[in-house]
């Protein structure tokens, strides 16, 4: 933790209001969010319960699963959301704009991109598995689901992916969003909890925020798993329904068929309604606080990003070849991944403190930054550097500050307010920073008009520098080398167990369930 | 706590590192492996094997190409095959904008951008991150240097380049890391997140795994330790006994804590110069100016270093001592500390920086020194490994007291997951060990 993130939070402990943590908000937010709020079953490793979801926060639609140990009703319940999710989520890839690239052919980027927000890590967690467990179900043959239950797992796998990448917007829990924005007095763990967490930020008029989060405590939970006093209640309406199924079963009297049963099931919905409204309550109520944020500087630049994933994969799932994500990457797309990651997890943590002074402060304290003032200027200055044959414009810039950066000599730094600027530390001394502009002023005899910053300017400069590093050429799948295990045994090919090294092929279309 | 778990080897160091350098090299020649792996504890002699190895390929016709991790390990490695092999030609690719050192300048090691232009050159040099942008270039051969520190993601780029490879590096140290949660990949037996080394035997298991067994750099005061708190089932002797190596001091002038903590080291090889009892953040001031201050006493205290190299006595200068820290902010704290004491030219670095790096004497501030909890950076084994492995005669410790106290408020609780091997040794284990040793040596400071 920073140490204006722990000032932040000794505040709020000290004032038992929530403090700012940011003074911008650092992720995307959709004007039409899809709201999911998710529950399953307790004590089952997937068994998916209900689900509230929508983007209009006055018509929530709930899909309750009565018997979620039922796989077919499971099933139901899978199509059933598919049929809410799917058109939301694919709305968007038609609309493109043509992205120039260079050295590579162009491509369609969506104007804009689908956002679903949960609200908690487990919702994330919650689309993972059930993109696990629907992806790879067929539409045919003995155990055949609708044809959205598979796509529904492709989607559900997309999102959960994406959500792992630093910056991304596509899926988002709401306790992150709320705890990058605001620091609390309670403990990282109770901030999971989102109704504790929203009173804190935005407690009821006349409270203070410890009180109204100590109040909330015990009430309904988030999800995905359930509280376990629900729990108790939950398990005779269950019961109920399923001695209702029975009973009807062996039932001759066309009339009354069907009515037991439905009247048990709709006990449950009303059961699951009332637990689940509290927390569908919250996750509008965490957009409106969001939304009053002004978004950072560079998140568009983020969500350019999502969008581009999101038109990739719109047109994969759109090619007849196209496969559902495979249940554990290959060696050379998990090292593609990693790589991927770190260049996003770099990337934001450049661009986000670069956003925020309340960010940078703390990049400050540690003496990875400083802000001062210009009190000397000289622009003519060239200077001839070791194996180059002819003198550049190297201005000498000298600052004013009170902050006490841990510079030495020759470290290189970014400017805030100047994005282009490039300078290197001359001299560093308590009070007094000298620099050497060396980029950002063309590439001509003399710099660029405007590109040297003029005396009084303050300005805040970094050694957070976010480098663009292009990916590496990965090699090809069947050129995986002999380290890694060799190229991978063909689909569908026999499995060779004396050989194979790597995951063991797919054995999924065996499981009945999985 | 230093019970050994195997014992060290017997007899002399000379014989037995040249017996275990002979079988590496009768591995190499006799071709019967895609791979051999060589794990070397610090000092061991790791890159006099692979100037040897690199002379006996070049010597049998064999091209070779050597990937390093980083510029400076490249450079190191250039100036020893530049001096063991003077006639053999050697080219170094390298990344635009990069000239050779002075001391590489007038050799026979040429420099390039581009691979195509050092196809005359009977060994290639760069570092793994170089190699990767290579195209359209075969060897039969490749020594890969510090291979537990290169990451397994970094081999998958560089591995198509050759048909057989000597992997050298120290199983010890730090682990390679990544600046994203990994979870998601770990029971993949080619985790990328993973050493490049584990990767390659998770899939080759038949591989042949050599061990060097005597560190030449540690001195007989630190080598038992090491060997038993980091290298509990491979152990190693140090290359010279008791009594061997001596560091004096002129007389005491302070005679303050500082003072004496410097001749408790010079007589034992360890010291501790111990803080009262205090949480700190990573910046902890007074800690930082003990460090600071202990090394910059260091140097005025005059020392002489004797030892097997320099029977006559070497003096004591900037340029073999160094301080390890943890974080780059206390490097920052105590480098921006040795310039108010004027003792600017010792290096101060990161644990992960000074790997492979070696010193007669270092200064550490302890990972887990003013802090409440003990989290998994900070107990990582090969941290500590590093910091307790980089001195010829003594290392200096300092840190805030209650570290036991800590440790065992903080039992490992790491997650352990499923077709993942365990790796050793046991961080809190290889802590409690090494910090039963610094309790021997233990002089208070009250700042």
């Amino acid at each position: 933790m920073s140490t204006i993130a722990a000032l932040g939070r000794l505040r709020a402990a000290a004032t038992g209001y929530a403090q700012p943590a940011a003074t911008v908000r650092h992720r995307h937010l959709s004007a039409r969010p899809m709201v999911l709020v998710p529950y399953v079953l307790a004590g089952e490793a997937f068994a998916p319960l209900a689900v509230l979801v929508g983007t209009d926060r006055d018509r929530p639609h709930l899909l309750a699963v009565p018997q979620p140990r039922d796989r077919d009703r499971r099933f139901a319940h899978a199509a059933e959301l598919a049929g809410r999710l799917l058109p939301h989520l694919g709305a968007f890839a038609a609309e493109t704009e043509t992205i120039e690239r260079r050295g590579d052919d162009p491509y369609e980027r969506s104007l804009d991109a689908p956002q679903v927000l949960v609200p908690t890590a487990g919702g994330i967690e919650y689309l993972r598995l059930l993109g696990r467990s629907t992806r790879f179900r067929r539409t045919d043959g003995e155990f055949a689901v609708p044809a959205g239950v598979p796509l529904l797992g492709r989607w559900s796998t997309w999102l959960a992916d994406r959500a792992g990448v630093p910056g991304s917007s596509v899926l988002l829990a709401m306790t992150d969003l709320l705890t990058q924005a605001w620091a609390t007095g309670q403990s990282a763990m109770e901030d999971g909890d989102l109704a504790s967490l929203l009173a804190w930020i935005d407690p009821p008029a006349g409270r203070r925020g410890d009180e109204a989060a100590r109040e909330a405590e015990g009430g309904p939970t988030a999800g995905p798993a359930t509280d376990p006093a629900f729990d108790e209640r939950l398990v005779p309406l269950i019961t109920a329904f399923d001695e209702a199924v029975a009973a009807e079963r062996e039932s001759d009297e066309d009339a009354a068929r069907g009515e037991r049963e439905r009247r048990a099931e709709q006990a449950i919905r009303d059961a699951l309604a009332a637990e689940l409204m509290p927390t569908w309550d919250r996750m509008w109520r965490g957009v409106d606080l969001l939304s009053a944020l002004p978004a950072g500087a560079s998140v568009a630049g983020r969500w350019e990003a999502d969008r581009a994933s999101y038109s990739f994969f719109a047109a994969d799932l759109a090619d007849p070849e196209s496969r559902p994500q495979p249940r554990v990457p290959g060696a050379i797309s998990a090292a593609a991944q990693l790589a991927g990651r770190e260049r996003a997890q770099a990337r934001l943590d450049a661009e986000q403190v670069r956003d925020d002074p309340l960010l940078m402060a703390a990049v400050r304290l540690a003496g990875e930054a400083f802000r001062g003032e210009l009190i000397a200027v000289d622009a003519e200055r060239m200077v001839t550097e070791p194996g180059k044959k002819t003198a550049r414009p190297r201005p000498l810039l000298v600052f004013r500050t009170e902050d006490e950066p841990l510079f030495g000599p020759g470290t290189e730094l970014a400017c805030v307010e100047r994005p282009d600027a490039k300078a290197r530390v001359l001299v560093n001394e308590p009070g007094r920073m000298e620099l050497e502009l060396f980029g950002g002023m063309g590439g001509g005899k003399a710099p660029k008009p405007g590109s040297v910053p003029e005396r009084g300017e303050v300005l805040c400069w970094t050694s957070l520098i976010a480098e663009f590093r292009r990916s590496p050429d990965w090699p090809a799948v069947e050129d995986t080398p002999w380290t890694h295990g060799g190229p991978p045994p063909e689909p569908g090919s026999e499995p060779d167990s004396a050989t194979a090294t790597g995951p063991e092929p797919d054995d999924d279309a065996l499981e009945e369930w999985s | 706590m230093t019970t050994a778990h195997t014992r060290a080897p017997q007899g002399d160091p000379a014989a037995l590192a040249a017996a275990a350098t002979a079988a590496v090299l009768a591995d190499l020649g006799s071709g019967a492996h895609r791979g051999v792996v060589v794990d070397s504890p610090p000092g061991a002699g790791k890159s006099t094997l692979v100037v040897r190895a690199a002379g006996e390929l070049a010597a049998s016709g064999e091209r070779l190409m050597i990937v390093a991790q980083t510029n400076n390990q490249v450079d190191d490695l250039l100036v020893r095959l530049a001096e063991e092999h003077p006639h053999l030609p050697v080219g170094r690719l390298s990344a635009t904008g990069y000239r050779l050192p002075p001391a590489l300048v007038g050799t026979s090691v040429s420099n390039a951008e581009k691979a195509e232009a050092l196809d005359a050159c009977a060994v290639v040099v760069a570092t793994a991150a170089k190699w990767a942008l290579v195209q359209d270039r075969r060897w039969p051969w490749a020594i890969v240097d510090e291979a537990y520190q290169m990451r397994s993601d970094a081999l998958l780029l560089v591995a198509r380049l050759f048909d057989r490879a000597l992997f050298v590096g120290d199983p010890g140290q730090l682990d390679p890391f990544a600046t994203v949660d990994t979870s998601r990949w770990h029971s993949l037996s080619y985790d990328p997140s993973q050493s490049a080394v584990v990767v390659l035997r998770r899939h080759n298991p038949d591989l042949p795994v050599h061990r060097l067994p005597v560190s030449w750099r540690l001195p007989a005061s630190a080598a038992p330790l090491v060997s038993d708190a980091f290298y509990p089932f491979t152990p190693f002797r140090s290359g010279t006994g008791p009594g061997e190596r001596s560091l004096r001091f002129e007389a005491a002038r302070e005679h303050d804590a500082y003072d004496t903590v410097v001749d408790v080291a010079a007589g034992s090889g360890w010291g501790l110069l111990e803080l009262p009892a205090r949480f700190t953040g990573a910046a902890d001031e007074e800690a930082v100016r003990a460090v600071a201050t202990l090394a910059a006493r260091l140097l005025a205290r005059g020392g002489t270093a004797v030892g097997e190299r320099t029977p006559a006595g070497v003096p004591l200068d900037a340029s073999r001592i160094a301080i390890g820290v943890s974080h780059r902010e206390q490097r920052a704290r105590v480098e921006s500390a040795l310039r108010d004491l004027g003792a600017t030219e010792i290096v101060v670095d990161t644990a992960n920086r000074l790997q492979g790096r070696e010193f007669d004497v270092t200064v550490v501030l302890h990972p887990l020194s003013g802090r409440r909890d003990a989290t998994e950076f900070h107990l990582e084994t090969g941290r500590l490994c590093v910091l307790a492995s980089r001195h010829r005669h003594a290392c200096l410790v300092v840190a805030r007291a209650g570290i036991p106290e800590l440790l065992d408020a903080h039992p490992t609780a790491n997650p352990v997951h499923l077709g993942v091997p365990v790796s050793f040794p046991d961080g809190w284990e290889a802590n409690q060990a090494v910090l039963a040793e610094l309790g021997r040596h233990r002089v208070s400071l009250t700042p």
